[in-house]
């Protein structure tokens, strides 16, 4: 059972040509690949909101938050400082004025008339409190009678001056600060002091405003904060850091009165917002100021800020190019599925297409056999009866009859190759006649052969014997190759195809052609679902990877070699024996 | 030698008969398995040659019935459509497979061998 019953000849005229049995299914690739572009842009647009909006909401909130109460902190801050301040340097003037009070307490009038006496106190003052300069006792005319001090302001007539109308109403007088005779900034305290006769004499001393400058140094304020005194008018009394020195008009305004500190928020002469502090000193002309840049205040709040938006900026980029990646690592995994799911579904669908072809082919064959059987019986009654009787001898009527019986010979062959294909699409492995195969392969590419004088040479070595194998899958293999080869040559072409013993196990069927060839990169994707280089021809590129899957499951390999301009070989290799499974078919 | 021809066609097995007739070959025929049976019941056959496709009843069957009238009986079977199955059956069941159109002197020639086997 080496041979199959119906084994008709292979005659190649009224071939049909191979094109039908090509995968010419169409596939919208574009389309499909812009679904998936699509997809990929929705997916890594949903992950990235879902994931960033969140952070970046909260980073926002927390912004809000703690910038308000940063903000709060600081002036919270400021404004204890300035209260704190403010007793500080209230509490030294009111420690001077108790001084000057002691004084005119303890020591009469008359004690104090004498100026020696006067120069002991200032002594002791001096020893006792800081800043005292000089010491004056000034009679209710105006007439300071007694001087001690630097300077020589004995006798001096102060009747004319503001203060002394001011402190004969207030008991107390503090002035502002001013440069004076001596040209050194200073203030004067003066003390009041009612005599039992009506009269009234009054303590003036002159006292440094180093104090208040050695008060305010002391602050640890943090930035470029400035504490300072002003008087009312707006004029330092004491020098700054950034506002001006002793004496110079402030570049802000002056605050309106309060009894209680206050802070406000102000812009700065270079328009940047300052904070500041001031709480007005209780009889005194004084107004101490805490004066502080707001971006200084706020700058380890900013610090911080930075980090975490710092910190917010690496997350997003990290959740970005990692959602990207994964993405595209995805749709792209989904996309080679895809790819594959339609390929195995073109080889099926491509399996199915030949044996559909096949039955069709099968049942056209066998309907017409029949008739084809009665012809040529009644033909061959024909000649019986000629040949028995009169008409032997008529050259013509025999020939008439031979004529019927070669037609119907040639009606046979292409009915057998029908049946032959049919049959070939069963799957159980039979043994197989290579060079027989090659010719019947050819047999559908013999038309195209000839129209465009393409030369088809099958070469088959003599130790090469037949090979148990799946035969349908075979033809298919070398038809598609085969097709492969007559779409690269040029006309007047020439394709080989060499049969030969690989080992005892294997043979190799070669298929070389004298074509266009193809380039190593393209070489290296050939048998790739959809890779193809005759899209412009109606390829889908399915051609060769359904051969690459067939001979697989056929056991063999398929390798390729190929040269821009030079042409391209095939080399197929088959298994003798399809194994054990096919055999149990026979 | 004795020749039974079954097969569908009327026109095929009649002229075949006739073609056999010429070659000193007596043949019988029958275009139904029931006509086929009656006949074979009525007088023995060294050969049957059968169709394996035919309506109502196939070759096949109609073997396996003919063989209990004849068990010494030869089977040719007889096939327009050359698919692996029919190929098997043929192999199988029957002493010699022969594909349609068949060639009368190949015919003969088997049915020679069969017989003298």
């Amino acid at each position: 059972m080496t041979e199959h019953a119906v084994d008709g000849d292979r005659t190649t005229d009224r071939a049909p040509t191979g094109s039908w049995v090509r995968p010419d299914l169409d596939i919208e690739s574009r389309q499909y690949s812009l679904n998936l572009r699509r997809m990929w842009q929705l997916t890594a647009l949903l992950m990235i909101i879902v994931s960033v909006a969140p952070l970046m909401v909260l980073t926002a909130i927390d912004y809000r938050v703690t910038e308000k109460s940063a903000e709060s902190e600081i002036l919270l801050n400021t404004s204890r400082v300035v209260s704190n301040t403010k007793l500080a340097v209230e509490f030294s003037l009111v420690e001077r004025i108790a001084a000057l009070d002691f004084i005119v307490l303890d020591n009469s009038f008359s004690e104090l008339n004498d100026c020696s006496r006067v120069g002991e106190i200032l002594d002791r003052l001096q020893t006792s409190f800081t800043g005292f300069v000089d010491l004056g006792v000034i009679d209710s005319s105006g007439n300071q009678f007694c001087y001690v001090g630097p300077y020589d302001l004995s006798g001096v007539d102060y009747s004319g001056e503001e203060w002394f109308a001011d402190v004969q109403k207030v008991h107390t007088y503090i002035s502002d600060v001013f440069a004076g005779f001596r040209h050194v900034p200073h203030m004067v305290i003066a003390v009041r002091h009612d005599l039992p006769d009506g009269g009234f004499y009054v303590l003036r001393t002159s006292v440094e405003i180093g104090l208040l400058h050695k008060l305010l140094s002391n602050l640890e304020i943090s930035g470029k904060g400035d504490a300072f005194v002003i008087n009312q008018k707006g004029v330092l009394q004491t020098s700054s850091r950034a506002h001006g020195d002793v004496l110079e008009p402030l570049g802000l305004d002056v605050p309106s009165f309060s009894t209680t500190t206050r802070v406000y928020e102000t812009p700065g002469a270079d328009g940047t917002p300052l904070i500041v502090g001031y709480a007005y000193i209780p009889d005194t002309p004084f107004i101490l100021m805490i004066v502080n840049q707001k971006t200084a205040l706020l700058a380890p709040w900013s610090d911080t800020r930075r980090q975490v938006i710092g910190f917010l900026v690496v997350s997003l980029s990290i959740i970005i190019v990692v959602t990207l990646g994964v993405t595209t690592y995805l749709v792209g995994k989904i996309h080679w599925a895809d790819r594959q799911r339609v390929a195995a579904l073109h080889q099926t669908e491509y399996t199915n297409k030949m044996a559909s072809l096949g039955r069709l082919g099968a049942g056209v064959a066998h309907e017409i056999n029949n008739p084809l059987a009665i012809i040529k019986e009644k033909a061959g009654l024909m000649k019986d009866l000629f040949s028995l009787g009169w008409y032997a001898d008529d050259p013509k009527l025999m020939g008439i009859v031979d004529s019927i019986l070669g037609s119907v010979d040639r009606c046979s062959a292409i009915t057998r190759r029908l049946l032959n294909f049919a049959r070939d699409t069963d799957t159980n492995p039979v043994p197989v006649d290579l060079r027989e195969i090659a010719t019947e392969v050819l047999g559908f590419m013999g038309k195209e052969a000839e129209y465009r004088s393409i030369e088809v040479v099958v070469e088959m070595e003599d130790d090469v014997g037949e090979i148990t194998t799946n035969k349908g899958r075979l033809q298919q293999i070398l038809l598609n190759v085969i097709n492969n080869a007559f779409a690269a040559v040029a006309d007047g072409g020439r394709i080989e195809i060499g049969i030969s013993s690989q080992d005892a196990d294997y043979v190799g069927i070669r298929v070389t052609d004298n074509g266009c060839g193809m380039t190593e990169a393209q070489r290296r994707r050939i048998f790739e679902p959809f890779f193809t280089t005759k899209s412009s021809r109606g390829g889908v590129g399915l051609g060769l990877s359904i051969t690459y899957s067939l001979v697989s499951e056929l056991g063999g390999t398929i390798a390729v070699e190929s040269e821009v301009g030079r042409g391209t070989t095939f080399q197929i290799t088959l298994p003798v024996s399809l194994g054990q499974k096919g055999g149990a078919g026979q | 030698m004795k020749v039974l021809l079954v097969d569908d066609e009327h026109e095929l097995v009649a002229t075949l008969a006739e073609r056999l007739a010429f070659r000193g070959v007596d043949a019988q025929w029958a275009t139904t398995g029931r006509d086929a049976v009656a006949l074979a019941s009525r007088e023995s056959f060294d050969v049957a040659v059968l169709d394996v496709k035919m309506p109502r009843i196939s070759g096949i069957q109609l073997k396996k019935e003919l063989e209990r009238i004849h068990p010494e009986m030869k089977f040719v079977f007889v096939t327009g459509h050359g698919s692996e199955e029919d190929f098997r059956i043929g192999s199988a069941e029957a002493d010699r497979y022969l594909a349609k159109p068949v060639d009368i002197e190949s015919l003969v020639e088997t049915l020679k061998e069969v017989v003298s086997s």
